[in-house]
């Protein structure tokens, strides 16, 4: 009995030195809740096969400016994946905890997917929306969440804006107006992309909901695509939503190299395959070519290219006394 | 007076009339329009949360409350109300005492203190706690402070890695702060009705002051104790809004059940989110039975004579 006991305890000790259990806590965005519980489950996998080691991510969820507000309060994630990189710049400026140039340690921006911004409609297209043109025109009630507090609004409203600087000879004035036009339109703004999702799909508030494009078919998915339609703009801007470890917090919490291999994994074949499973835009052309039947081709702008960067966008656009508040009274 | 006995004096039928002033008609379509009102405000939605809950039948149901999600969900709203409800009876019985049977100065004070939380928005109650505790608050910079007082507190609070904010405590504190005025207010009123002559003779008898407390004044506030009690757990667990601000929305570790809710409801899982809401709904049903069970026996002991 106690050479049992003597063997039983040896044993335990040793699986416990060998196999840990490791907790990680990833913050995101809003519509990224399916594509991270089907990426988690394949990346514990991937992680114990390799080091024997579990791992448990959590997941937490919400507008993306609201979520990169949390973590600069203190919530503590081991990984951020947010909508936009203007937000992980604000927790490595505001909070500190990770390198100003943190968009650099990891490849295509630190983004292994991308979106794009595209229309979702009621089915038979009832308004005859088919570009930007129809959105603002009056009496079409557009769905589209608060560019102060979502990721997807912010990308939202540069594409209309680059759309208008298309259509009018880069003049900003007929711009602005333009996208106030749009904003006239729109009843309520939700604090994220979700959110306005559901006000359009299940509340049936609407005639366009400006979604992202893997919103848009996520909606389809779940909802029948006999109810909704996407209608693909002429032009539209490449969404980058990046991903980066939040050093200080996985310093602390001993799980930096887990952390780097969970975002590592993303550009695998593997994760690429279920960002694209997702309806999102995978970076691998390989594995882009599988999903190609998804995603319309459309003229993309970029932010670097047409805006400057996120850090010019947000000052002009969606600061406290910038366009957005000139142009959205409610 | 009962319209029976009305009627007994006064044999006309016009004075009969007069005793209850509306026409049959007037009493039976207000009477109708207020059970419109409730049913269709109040009735139909309760009914609805339960026919949604099923929407995807018996063991759909089962299957979301059984989720290690859910259940963290409902371990975290239970302990936030196991350790909040009983340190708000115990504030609020000592508030009581003080403000009735006692008087001193800055009374008024404490009244308009104990009354904050209910005239607050919950969100910015939340929003108080993220000030204080979050890492850019005054937490955050002594954790961080180089020369900060009380060093070997300093260091067990970073050792430990110890979390307010976004954490198990912050919602703890959170409920703690939203429901702090329940049974206070409930109790002032009723023990200041009651008045203080009963523990004015209990002391001339010779009794002191903690026997004085649990043989005469606790006696006489016990129903209304536990009517602010069961308001105050109703409180606690289906608060949403501050603890919205200070959870940090973790799934399986600060989702209270509220929370939980709203996070399957935008996993377009409908059927999920209303068979966890009418877990709440239940609650509030039992709640409200046992408030109308008080209710009625704090009538009886509050009837002249009738001491229960």
């Amino acid at each position: 009995m106690k050479t049992f006991l003597k063997i039983l305890l040896a044993s335990s000790l040793a699986i416990s030195a060998s196999a840990k259990e490791i907790k990680l806590l990833n913050v995101s965005y809003d519509p990224t809740r399916e594509l991270y519980t089907e990426y988690n489950a394949a990346f514990a996998k991937y992680w114990q096969g390799k080091t024997g080691d579990t791992v448990t991510v959590s997941q937490s969820h919400g507008g993306s400016g609201k979520q990169a507000q949390a973590v600069v309060n203190g919530l503590e994630a081991d990984v951020v994946t947010l909508a936009l990189a203007y937000d992980i710049d604000a927790i490595a400026k505001q909070a500190k905890l990770l390198p100003a140039d943190w968009q650099k340690r990891l490849p295509n921006n630190s983004t292994p997917y991308t979106s794009t911004i595209v229309f979702l409609v009621r089915k038979g297209n009832p308004k005859g929306i088919k570009d930007w043109d129809d959105v603002v025109k009056k009496g079409v009630s557009v769905i589209t969440p608060n560019p102060k507090t979502s990721g997807g609004a912010r990308w939202t409203y540069l594409a209309a804006w680059a759309y208008a600087l298309e259509a009018n000879n880069h003049d900003e004035v007929k711009a602005k107006e333009f996208v106030a036009r749009l904003y006239k339109n729109v009843p309520v703004l939700d604090s994220g992309a979700r959110g306005s999702t559901v006000t359009f799909v299940q509340r049936e508030i609407g005639d366009v909901l400006l979604a992202w494009e893997n919103e848009a078919h996520l909606a389809l998915k779940e909802f029948g695509a006999d109810k909704f339609e996407i209608i693909t703009p002429s032009l539209s801007i490449l969404a980058e939503p990046p991903v980066a470890v939040v050093d200080k917090s996985a310093r602390r919490h001993g799980t930096t190299e887990v952390a780097k291999a969970y975002l590592d994994y993303l550009y695998s074949d593997e994760g690429q395959d279920i960002a694209g499973k997702n309806f999102y835009r995978p970076r691998s052309e390989a594995v882009a070519a599988r999903y190609a039947a998804n995603f319309n081709q459309l003229k993309l702008v970029t932010i670097d290219g047409e805006f400057g960067g996120w850090k010019k966008a947000q000052q002009t656009h969606f600061a406290d006394g910038g366009t957005f508040d000139h142009i959205y009274q409610p | 007076m009962t319209p029976a006995a009305t009627t007994f004096h006064m044999p006309h039928r016009a004075v009969l009339r007069h005793s209850t002033t509306e026409s049959p008609f007037v009493r039976r379509l207000l009477i109708g329009v207020a059970l419109v009102f409730l049913s269709l405000f109040l009735l139909v939605p309760l009914v609805s949360v339960f026919v949604q809950a099923f929407a995807k039948g018996i063991a759909f149901y089962f299957h979301t409350l059984g989720d290690p999600n859910a259940w963290s969900a409902i371990k975290l709203t239970l302990l936030a109300a196991a350790i909040s409800v009983p340190l708000n009876c115990v504030f609020g019985v000592t508030a009581a005492w003080a403000i009735a049977k006692f008087d001193f100065r800055g009374k008024n004070v404490l009244l308009t203190l104990i009354d904050l939380p209910f005239s607050v928005s919950p969100v910015i109650s939340g929003l108080i706690y993220v000030l204080v505790f979050g890492a850019q608050g005054w937490l955050g910079h002594y954790r961080d402070a180089e020369h900060a007082w009380f060093p070997w507190l300093q260091n067990w609070i970073n050792e430990h890695n110890i979390k307010i904010i976004f954490a198990v405590p912050g919602i703890v504190l959170a409920t703690i702060f939203v429901t702090f005025p329940f049974v206070a207010r409930e109790l002032i009123p009723l023990m200041q009705a009651q008045g203080r002559s009963e523990e004015e003779a209990a002391r001339v008898l010779g009794a002191s002051g903690w026997q004085t407390f649990w043989r005469v004044t606790l006696p006489n506030i016990k129903w209304g104790l536990l009517y602010g009690v069961i308001l105050c757990n109703a409180r606690a667990m289906g608060e949403f809004g501050a603890v919205s601000v200070v959870s940090g929305k973790i799934r399986g570790e600060t989702n209270t059940i509220p929370l939980h809710i709203e996070a399957l409801y935008d996993d377009y899982n409908f059927a999920g989110a209303f068979a966890v809401a009418s877990l709440l709904a239940f609650l509030a049903l039992v709640t409200l039975g046992l408030k109308t069970w008080v209710e009625h026996k704090n009538a009886a002991q509050n009837e002249p004579g009738g001491n229960v």
